[in-house]
């Protein structure tokens, strides 16, 4: 009876503590003193707790970043809170997504130290700099390297290749409505052929047995022969990945393989470039401006390739010799005005997904 | 004192022997449990003098929290859209609700609730009867596992039913069935989400129907069928009503499955509402699409009142312990051994392969994963080693365990009080989070919860606040039964002795709710763990639950993100597991305790 009461009593303060704990915590918790400076972003952004570290000690802000899942999200989150942003900075708008946010007005002007280093192709915005680029990654056809050898078959160099009949039923892509990769391939399509080429190569792709898997997860993990948590059970010796892939395949082996089980078909690429902004009505402009520059700096652009895989956009940035050794270098990358991206994008999307999936 | 202390004891072992006891983790929707036996309507209607001050000073608060954190930022979006551009987008509502594609997906969201549910219940009934009838080894623990998948995070099923069914699957290499590209796979995928809602809420009803009447029935010489169609089925019916619709509402607002099993061909409501906010910004499409599914849930939410209004008749029940018993015979034991064969099949199998692909590291089976968890300080996808989004998810579990007791307890104690028809609407009311599309909530937070003092969009709090929006209904269903349960004249009696009304509340309802409550906040604390949808949109990176470190894992290339993702999921589920096996524990230490 007695130890009722006082389990009872124990039960209800406990209860009681962490109630009032949630709502005592939650006002108290927004510090926008001028002493942080706050990065918005998607759920890929990654960086080296070392060198986060070091921009904090040299710069006095502490940085706190949010994020609001994948990238599509975290940039549509920006746009509805434009004016009044959640932080100010936001990273992580490529340039199939750009239009939307710089025509909304979300991004205010900024040119970041380090601009000069960064190829002027680039630049998405180079009168008013509202957005600096930070990164770049290829969205390339990966090959099982041991799959084509087995074979005795040369894997695929173009997008023409993959509608060759030798490569027929090899290839898995993703969905381009919900993949952006997937979107990738589709606009490399558009680049290759032409706004009113790109169909033909998709009714011919199809029919070549191209199959469409719903995300990238699913197509490289569980469908690409060639990716090691697949165990090679995959069936399908092609995929949509990225040019970083081979050395993701690589990281964290014990012994590292002469060359990485997975090659890059060069011909197949898309540049996908990813920008950063001064957020319009941020709190802390002048941290804001300090953490753009620290996007942009040597050591950030260095710390980018294993944490993300991405290339650096400074051209004096060195690779590590994970990518080096095992990556490639795309030289000539398909690419699309981010402009034309927005106008036609829906269409697209909706034309491909009867040619390709329906 | 004394006498109303044995009064209490007696109460308190009656209430146990209601179906509406708390059986484990009641779904939400089952109002009055599996199945409200008549009450003393003498009691009824003098709780009714309670008045309505006390209850409306009860509902205060989870108006409040609902208002402000669910209806408030809801309401915010869908304006949003439907008001762009200053003016009313009135005409878009048709435009939407006609075309062709949209008309599809409605179709096709419709179509698989209805098959799934139907599929769910013809695999799962077999094993709520097993459940309910007989005792066999290890029954205990398999209720706790059959569980588990129910509040596992989808991304983490969808990657586990697509190694066990997909290509190269355990069902591809033994019987060459592959399934991960056809409907099948979600179908089924909706019924490993979905057996224990069966199992649970028919089972634990069938297990309290005495058997003597359908034995009495056989005596006079009706067939075993017969016997069971005359006599079970038509006591059942009420809970496997009860049970499909709960799973249609689930089924029919699927998201995480349809995500990863449906490929691009097929999308449910939930799964274009999120392409139209998230990738889209369509924001008017989305406000009519989200109505459309407000709509539709409190529609099947109302069928399910009514249909409960409907079949509240006296059931002759008697204790579970009565009616299980040993399998007798070859015949039975093959029934039991074959529907658990099904069950093993359907739920834990493709536990099991989740676990052994977390194990299967680079240099053959061992722990090589789970290390990899804790050693990477410096990581590549957070800023903070995986592992410590273990902590991070039980700390937020924890607060929305404790705001969903807060809310949904007072809720729970004010629609005990006799209730007319608001009261019923507000109980309805608290359902809807669980009909609404996480995007909507999500963006719903950022656009409505922007301005001082109220600015909450980057504070921790809106974790447990989204994920208690999912818990409360859990707690209000294992409360609410409880809570009716307990007899008025008893607290009349306390007064009488000369206790204050807290002394009364404290010696004479609470003991009776204990138990409730306990299984309340499990539940709701397991739901809370396994939130995806909303958290996703508003973790921090410094700060990641689990099922968010999980899905980060999986969408990044290399065999050490994948194994580790797994390894996580194998934690995230020990520990529901874990809080399940600690609620079965409760529910059969408190027939033995007293």
């Amino acid at each position: 009876m007695k130890k009722h009461a006082r389990r009872a009593a124990a039960a209800t303060t406990a209860v009681l503590t962490l109630a009032v704990l949630a709502t005592a915590c939650g006002g108290s918790d927004d510090s926008a003193d001028s002493k942080t400076v706050t990065l918005v972003t998607h759920d890929s952004f990654a960086v080296s707790k070392s060198v986060l570290k070091d921009f904090e000690k040299r710069s006095g802000y502490k940085v706190e970043v949010l994020r609001g899942g994948d990238a599509g999200a975290a940039v549509n989150q920006a746009v509805l809170n434009k004016g009044n942003p959640q932080g100010d900075v936001f990273f992580g708008v490529d340039n199939t997504l750009l239009s939307r946010p710089l025509d909304k007005g979300v991004f205010a002007p900024y040119e970041a130290e380090g601009l000069a280093k960064v190829p002027e192709r680039l630049q998405a915005d180079p009168e008013k700099h509202r957005v600096t680029p930070v990164d770049t990654g290829d969205v390339c056809v990966n090959y099982d390297r041991r799959w084509f050898a087995d074979k005795k078959l040369d894997p695929p160099r173009t997008l023409q290749d993959l509608a060759k009949p030798r490569y027929k039923d090899l290839l898995v892509t993703e969905d381009a409505a919900n993949s952006s990769p997937g979107l990738a391939f589709l606009l490399a399509s558009v680049a290759e052929f032409g706004e009113d080429g790109w169909q033909d190569y998709w009714k011919k792709l199809r029919a070549n047995g191209a199959e469409v898997a719903g995300s990238w997860e699913q197509a490289y993990n569980d469908r690409f022969s060639g990716s090691r948590e697949g165990k090679g059970k995959g069936d399908k010796p092609l995929v949509v990945s990225y040019a970083s892939s081979p050395p993701a395949e690589v990281m964290g082996e014990k012994n590292p393989p002469e060359q990485a089980p997975t090659g890059v078909a060069k011909g197949t690429c898309f540049r996908q470039t990813e920008y950063a902004g001064l957020l319009r009505g941020a709190k802390n402009t002048e941290g804001g401006q300090a953490l753009l520059d620290f996007l942009l700096s040597k050591r950030f652009q260095e710390d980018l390739p294993l944490k993300m895989f991405v290339n650096p956009v400074r051209e004096d940035a060195r690779l590590p010799e994970l990518f080096t050794k095992y990556g490639e270098t795309v030289d000539d990358p398909a690419t699309v005005a981010p402009r034309k991206i927005a106008e036609h994008r829906e269409q697209w999307i909706k034309t491909w997904t009867s040619l390709a999936v329906k | 004192m004394d006498v109303a202390r044995r009064e209490v004891v007696d109460r308190d072992a009656a209430a146990r022997d209601l179906p509406d006891s708390p059986e484990g983790p009641v779904p939400p929707g089952v109002p009055d449990g599996p199945a409200a036996p008549a009450r003393p309507s003498a009691a009824a209607d003098r709780r009714g003098g309670g008045g309505t001050g006390v209850r409306l000073a009860l509902m205060a608060v989870p108006a409040a929290f609902f208002a402000l954190f669910f209806g408030y930022p809801v309401a915010a979006i869908v304006f949003r859209g439907l008001h762009e551009g200053g003016r009313w987008q009135s005409g878009r509502i048709a435009q939407v609700l006609g075309d062709p594609d949209i008309l599809q997906v409605l179709w096709f969201t419709l179509w698989q609730a209805a098959a799934s549910t139907a599929l769910t219940l013809a695999l799962a009934l077999p094993g709520a009867y097993v459940f309910a009838r007989f005792d066999f080894p290890g029954k205990r623990l398999l209720r706790a596992v059959v569980t588990v998948p129910f509040v596992l995070p989808t991304v983490v099923v969808g990657s586990a039913f697509l190694a066990l069914a997909g290509r190269g699957g355990a069902l591809d290499v033994w019987f060459g069935m592959r399934l991960d590209t056809s409907v099948w796979a979600i179908l089924l995928a909706h019924v490993f989400f979905n057996y224990a809602v069966v199992v649970r809420t028919v089972g634990s009803l069938w297990s309290q129907l005495d058997p003597r009447q359908e034995e009495a029935a056989r005596v006079l010489g009706a067939g075993r069928f017969t016997a069971w169609r005359r006599i079970t089925l038509p006591a059942l019916a009420p809970s496997v009503a009860a049970a499909a619709l709960i799973v249609f509402l689930f089924t029919f607002t699927s998201f995480g499955v349809i995500q990863v099993l449906g490929g691009p061909r097929y999308a449910t409501l939930e799964v274009e509402i999120y392409r139209q906010t998230a990738t889209l910004l369509d924001l008017p499409t989305a406000a009519v699409l989200t109505l459309t599914q407000l709509v539709a849930v409190a529609a099947l939410l109302a069928v399910h009142a009514w249909a409960l209004r409907r079949r509240e008749s006296a059931l002759s029940l008697v204790p579970a312990e009565y009616t299980a018993r040993r399998p007798a015979g070859p015949g039975q034991w093959t029934t039991v051994a074959t529907v658990l064969g099904v069950m093993l099949v359907l739920t834990v199998v493709p536990l099991l392969v989740l676990v052994q692909r977390a194990l299967d590291g680079p240099d053959g089976y061992g722990l090589a994963f789970f290390r990899a968890l804790g050693a990477r300080s410096d990581s590549a996808t957070f800023v903070v080693a995986p592992v410590e989004a273990i902590g991070n998810s039980l700390a937020y579990a924890a607060v929305a365990t404790a705001i969903a007791l807060v809310v949904g307890g007072l809720a729970a104690a004010a629609l005990t009080r006799r209730a007319g028809r608001l009261v019923r609407g507000f109980d309805a009311l608290l359902m809807l989070p669980l009909g609404t599309s996480a995007v909507t909530v999500g963006f719903g937070f950022l656009v409505a919860l922007d301005e001082p003092p109220l600015d909450l969009r980057s504070s921790w709090i809106l974790v447990p606040l989204a994920q208690a929006l999912v818990g409360v209904p859990f707690v209000i269903r294992t409360m609410l039964p409880v809570l009716r349960a307990v007899d008025v004249r008893l607290r009349e009696a306390a007064a009488v002795l000369g206790a204050s009304p807290l002394r009364a509340w404290r010696e004479v309802d609470f003991p009776l709710v204990r138990r409730a409550l306990l299984v309340a906040a499990g539940f709701a604390f397991t739901v809370s763990l396994g939130e995806f949808g909303a958290t996703v949109f508003i973790a921090r990176p410094d700060a990641p639950t689990l099922p968010v470190a999980v899905a980060r894992m999986l969408g990044r290339a290399g065999e050490a993100h994948y194994g580790q993702a797994m390894a996580l999921s194998t934690l995230l589920m020990l520990v529901c597991a874990g809080v399940l096996l600690a609620l079965e524990r409760v529910r059969t230490d408190g027939r033995r305790e007293l």
